[in-house]
């Protein structure tokens, strides 16, 4: 009865399903995730250089972070797993987000001087606050949100050298353990939104190969909650 | 010297307008021959008119007035100007009216993403036939259309976009978090989904898990038995409409390259009962879609049901050149 899945076998789809690894902060939970879901990273975390690792039944394509959404929206990679945060910024990328997997928890916040006030100063003598960030999206938006007005200012190092020496009243930035911004003599001020790991897919892969990227869902899931 | 046009535009030199002229013969000449007579319509309307057909009009971004204060828009697809064409040029006319047709339509696009303020489409409307016949029809002629342009393995996926309106009614969701879920389910955002789903007072576990185990279900006719075990009656009606449909395409031998859907969302306003996508295997973007709007034509005063599908003709350009190297490699 050929008929029954006829919309999958017509696809032929060919060669073994792409996942983008996300290297940082996420890389290590990242591979403890698929090891436990049966997908062999011994490769990975050895030395190599390499980019791509290619298995049997999964290739695994590394690469940042923030262009896992990238790759996994082109369907240059069919799967792929990446932070909440990432995904927040690049909010207009279209991948299918299916599954927390709950590690890489960090807590994007707005922070300040410690014992300094020039944030509600600023925003009560000057209507508008200077914040520094790499995260513009997710920052505009949230000031959009709560109604406040702010002058966003887009950098790429660390973020944190922004308040200290006058570029910026305050930031907004990621939050693992708070250490960065007690070092640097900074304190949260304000929760934005709690990030942890997603893994996503590629819409036409998610069509085409739904029984592979299905599997590899409910494995994942096992992996993270087993 | 370098002159710049805007972005999301772009020219077509000769060598790729010959391969681009060589696809639009090829698509009129299957719709033609099925008896789609090709129209053209004008490229700005006035936006009342389209705001009639989809009534968010978000998707129309290009307004402007002219010399008398009228407000006019650019066309964002075909299907709402060919509504106001049937309902105005064909009101007695007997039907089934089938119309097709090759036009450049203009959405608003997104800055840095390489997405296209003006594309092509070429795409049929079947106008007078119901569910299923008529639906069926339509995927029929796709799929003789995607057979012309080289694509045999396509796969259409087909869906029902009542399924999860009906299915929030049911479960007595409305106003924001109704339209904010249906935009999850639209991204396919299941985290997001189930995070909005268990916010709704009311809404118990079980519901939240058919609603999120629903929106996964792909693949064959075996699908509807699964769904139909997730139980209610909402689920029960779409069910049954998806294989009315499935098996009017079976009963033609058409329903090959077809997976069901439950998935499906298109985000037209416009869309009722059955929904179309179609993919390649070979390209990341979705090649087109479609579906039946039967409550389309009444907003112009012709009360007849309607379906038709459009496919964005550089895309399909693009998966055409992909299957033929990869046959060529596949030959060598």
């Amino acid at each position: 009865m050929s008929v029954e899945v006829a919309g999958l076998s017509r696809a032929k789809v060919e060669g073994p399903l792409k996942l983008a690894v996300p290297r940082g902060a996420l890389f290590e939970g990242t591979l403890d995730a698929l090891d436990v879901a049966g997908i062999d990273t011994a490769e990975l975390r050895g030395d190599s250089r390499a980019l791509i690792f290619e298995g049997d039944d999964i290739t695994l394509v590394t690469m940042r972070p923030s262009d896992v959404p990238t790759y996994v929206e082109a369907g240059a990679a069919d799967v792929g797993i990446t932070g909440k945060d990432v995904l927040l910024e690049q909010a207009d990328r279209v991948v299918y987000e299916l599954l927390d997997l709950g590690f890489g928890r960090c807590r994007m916040v707005l922070a300040g001087r410690v014992g300094d006030e020039r944030l509600g100063e600023s925003e009560r003598r000057l209507g508008m606050m200077r914040i520094a960030t790499k995260y513009p999206r997710i920052a505009e938006r949230y000031f959009e949100r709560t109604g406040r007005q702010v002058e966003v200012i887009d950098v790429k190092g660390s973020v944190e050298l922004a308040p200290l020496i006058g570029l910026a009243d305050g930031i907004v930035d990621l939050v693992a353990t708070g250490r960065t911004l007690e070092e640097n003599d900074l304190e949260v001020r304000e929760e934005i939104v709690v990030c942890t790991a997603r893994f996503v897919a590629n819409r036409v892969a998610h069509k085409l190969r739904g029984a592979e990227v299905d599997e590899l869902t409910l494995k994942l899931k096992a992996a993270v909650t087993g | 010297m370098i002159h710049p046009i805007p972005p999301g535009t772009r020219d077509v030199l000769p060598d790729e307008m010959r391969e681009l002229r060589r696809l639009h013969l090829a698509l009129i000449e299957v719709f033609e021959s099925r008896g789609y007579g090709e129209v053209a319509t004008p490229a700005i309307e006035y936006d009342e008119v389209l705001a009639r057909g989809d009534g968010r009009t978000a998707d129309s971004a290009y307004r402007f007035f002219d010399e008398r204060g009228d407000l006019l828009a650019l066309r964002s697809d075909m299907t709402v100007p060919i509504a106001r064409l049937a309902a105005t040029r064909f009101a007695s006319a007997e039907p089934p009216l089938r119309l097709c047709y090759l036009a450049n339509a203009f959405r608003a696009v997104r800055p840095q993403r390489g997405q296209m303020r003006e594309f092509a489409q070429a795409g049929v409307e079947l106008i007078g036939a119901p569910a299923p016949q008529g639906t069926a029809e339509v995927v029929e002629v796709l799929e003789a259309a995607l057979d012309a342009a080289g694509l045999d393995r396509a796969v259409i996926g087909l869906g029902d976009s009542d399924l999860y309106r009906q299915l929030l009614t049911e479960f007595g969701v409305e106003g924001d978090a109704r339209d904010s879920i249906l935009e999850r389910l639209a991204m396919h955002d299941l985290v997001g989904l189930e995070a909005e789903l268990s916010a709704v007072e009311g809404i118990d576990e079980e519901q939240c898990a058919t609603c999120v185990a629903l929106s996964q279900l792909r693949g064959g006719s075996e699908v509807l038995e699964q769904a139909r075990g997730l139980g209610g009656e909402v689920v029960e009606r779409a069910t049954s409409r998806i294989q009315e449909t499935f098996e009017e395409l079976r009963a033609r031998g058409a329903a090959d390259r077809v997976q069901i859907d439950l998935g499906l969302l298109r985000d037209l306003g416009y869309y009722s009962g059955a929904i179309l996508e179609v993919y390649d295997p070979a390209l990341g973007h979705v090649l087109g879609g479609g579906g039946r709007y039967d409550s389309l034509m009444k907003r112009f005063g012709l009360d007849l049901p309607a379906a038709g599908f459009a496919l964005y003709l550089e895309r399909v350009h693009v998966a055409q050149m992909e299957e033929e190297s990869r046959k060529e490699e596949g030959a060598s």
